[in-house]
């Protein structure tokens, strides 16, 4: 199972706030994930890429394994340890202060 | 027995304000969808369980919720809103064409006859209409597709379609108002449109008379005469007897006549209602005294309503969709301020007292007046 970790919002808007888990067909591409994210959850579509282009919102990142893969190809293979479920693929939002 | 409830939009979640008809005591439940900006929640005049929602934040985009038994429970509805053809451009900040790029809703406006029909004006500025209760919405393009659209430029707050009126006496003559563009009408249920702006002069832009580019803040009307409209702009109170083909200023003795909203009592046509506020740099009330202005006599003549109100030390601002009123005998008259405040008075005005007072940023104020 993928191990997926959603903002404070969306957990909200899916009325689910742990970690979500996820059957993803190989290969398990950041593509894939949030295919499948979308699809047990369809009201997160356009909420964390464009509806159309399927590009990431702005203001939302992509980490696992403690690295920032927001700019990773999104048909790439996603590091072992999340393909394995040892490691969350967390979606997050941008940081905002004030 | 009779009552009201509030709708009430902010900064970080929806609230909903109940009371009977006496409205001295009230239910708040809230905040719902917390987090999320609510922009606007309006409930519909034909079946008042029916209530549209827009949610959404710079994050994560733009939902729309839909309530069918009074705010209860919420289900997302439709979200794509997808303009119509290609889109165009219009004017950016600099003067250079920009793509039209949809950002939020910031108003939903339900029918007045049908409870699966409502409008919704986003930004940037274009009018969209669901006939399905808002699962699906598609543009009544004719609006940017007039002619001026293109020289349309966005205020600081962004190039929005705020205030949607649909007139009682014809469902196919409808009156928006857009930031900074100005207003517009159609009369034939929004295949064609027209700049209704003659009579409006303003002093931020380069031809202080022209057709289009007045910075608009919110029109109101009275269901008994839909001719007669009444409009806070940017600077400047108006009013049009003849649908908005003329406008004339009746800002009179205001203390100033900057502002947001403007709202007309439920049962007196005469009598319209708006928060001053002391200029476009100081979003505030003159003299930190928080005033709503009474004017019985349609305009020109005004008079300041502070029994209630923070009369010293107040500099929060009351925003264009954060006023409105209920139709009970005794009108009710409701505003929401940036300080979270929502103040409701059952006397037309006369009196005021706070149904709550540390929400976060209040966005918009509806009410719906219950059976």
């Amino acid at each position: 199972m993928i191990r997926v970790v959603v903002p404070a919002h969306l957990k909200t808007l899916i009325d689910h706030h742990g970690e979500i888990h996820l059957k993803v067909g190989d290969p398990v591409t950041q593509a894939a994930v949030l295919d499948a994210l979308e699809r047990e959850y369809p009201v997160l579509r356009g909420t964390i890429r464009d509806t159309q282009t399927l590009q990431r919102r702005p203001f939302i990142r992509f980490f696992a394994c403690e690295e920032d893969l927001s700019h990773e190809d999104p048909g790439a293979v996603l590091p072992a340890a999340v393909v394995e479920g040892r490691e969350p693929f967390f979606v997050v939002g941008a940081m905002a202060g004030g | 027995m009779s009552g009201v409830r509030v709708l009430v939009g902010t900064r970080k979640g929806a609230f909903i304000l109940t009371s009977d008809g006496k409205r001295d005591k009230w239910d708040v439940v809230g905040p719902i969808f917390g987090g999320w900006e609510i922009f606007h929640v309006k409930g519909s005049p034909v079946d008042p369980n029916r209530i549209f929602a827009s949610q959404s934040t710079s994050w994560f985009g733009q939902l729309i919720q839909r309530s069918d038994d009074g705010g209860k429970s919420w289900a997302p509805v439709g979200k794509e809103f997808v303009y119509d053809g290609t889109p165009g451009t219009h004017q950016w900040y600099d003067g250079t064409p920009h793509p039209w790029e949809f950002a939020r809703v910031w108003h939903l406006e339900p029918s007045l006859s049908d409870p699966d029909v409502v409008l919704a004006g986003v930004e940037d500025a274009a009018l969209f209409r669901s006939s399905d209760a808002g699962e699906s919405w598609s543009e009544l393009s004719g609006l940017r597709g007039h002619g001026s659209g293109p020289s349309w430029q966005p205020g600081a707050g962004g190039m929005c379609l705020h205030t949607i009126l649909v007139s009682p006496a014809d469902p196919g003559r409808i009156f928006v108002a857009i930031s900074s563009a100005g207003a517009f009408r159609t009369d034939d249920g929004g295949a064609t449109w027209r700049p209704i702006n003659k009579g409006l002069h303003s002093e931020g832009i380069p031809d202080g008379d022209a057709e289009v580019g007045h910075c608009v803040h919110r029109l109101a009307l009275h269901p008994s005469r839909p001719d007669v409209l009444f409009m806070q702009k940017h600077w400047d109170v108006m009013r049009s007897d003849d649908a908005g083909d003329n406008w004339v200023e009746v800002s009179g003795n205001l203390p100033s006549d900057f502002g947001f909203c403007i709202d007309v009592h439920a049962h007196e046509p005469e009598t319209v209602f708006v928060v001053p506020i002391l200029s476009d740099s100081e979003h505030y009330p003159p003299e930190g005294k928080l005033r709503v202005y009474r004017s019985k006599t349609g305009g020109n003549e005004w008079e300041p309503l502070t029994k209630g109100l923070p009369q010293k030390d107040c500099y929060v601002d009351v925003l264009r969709d954060a006023m409105a009123v209920d139709s009970l005998d005794s009108c009710g008259v409701y505003f929401g301020t940036t300080g979270g405040q929502v103040y409701a008075s059952a006397d037309s005005g006369d009196s005021w007292a706070p149904i709550v007072s540390n929400l976060p940023a209040v966005l918009s104020v509806e009410v719906q007046t219950l059976a």
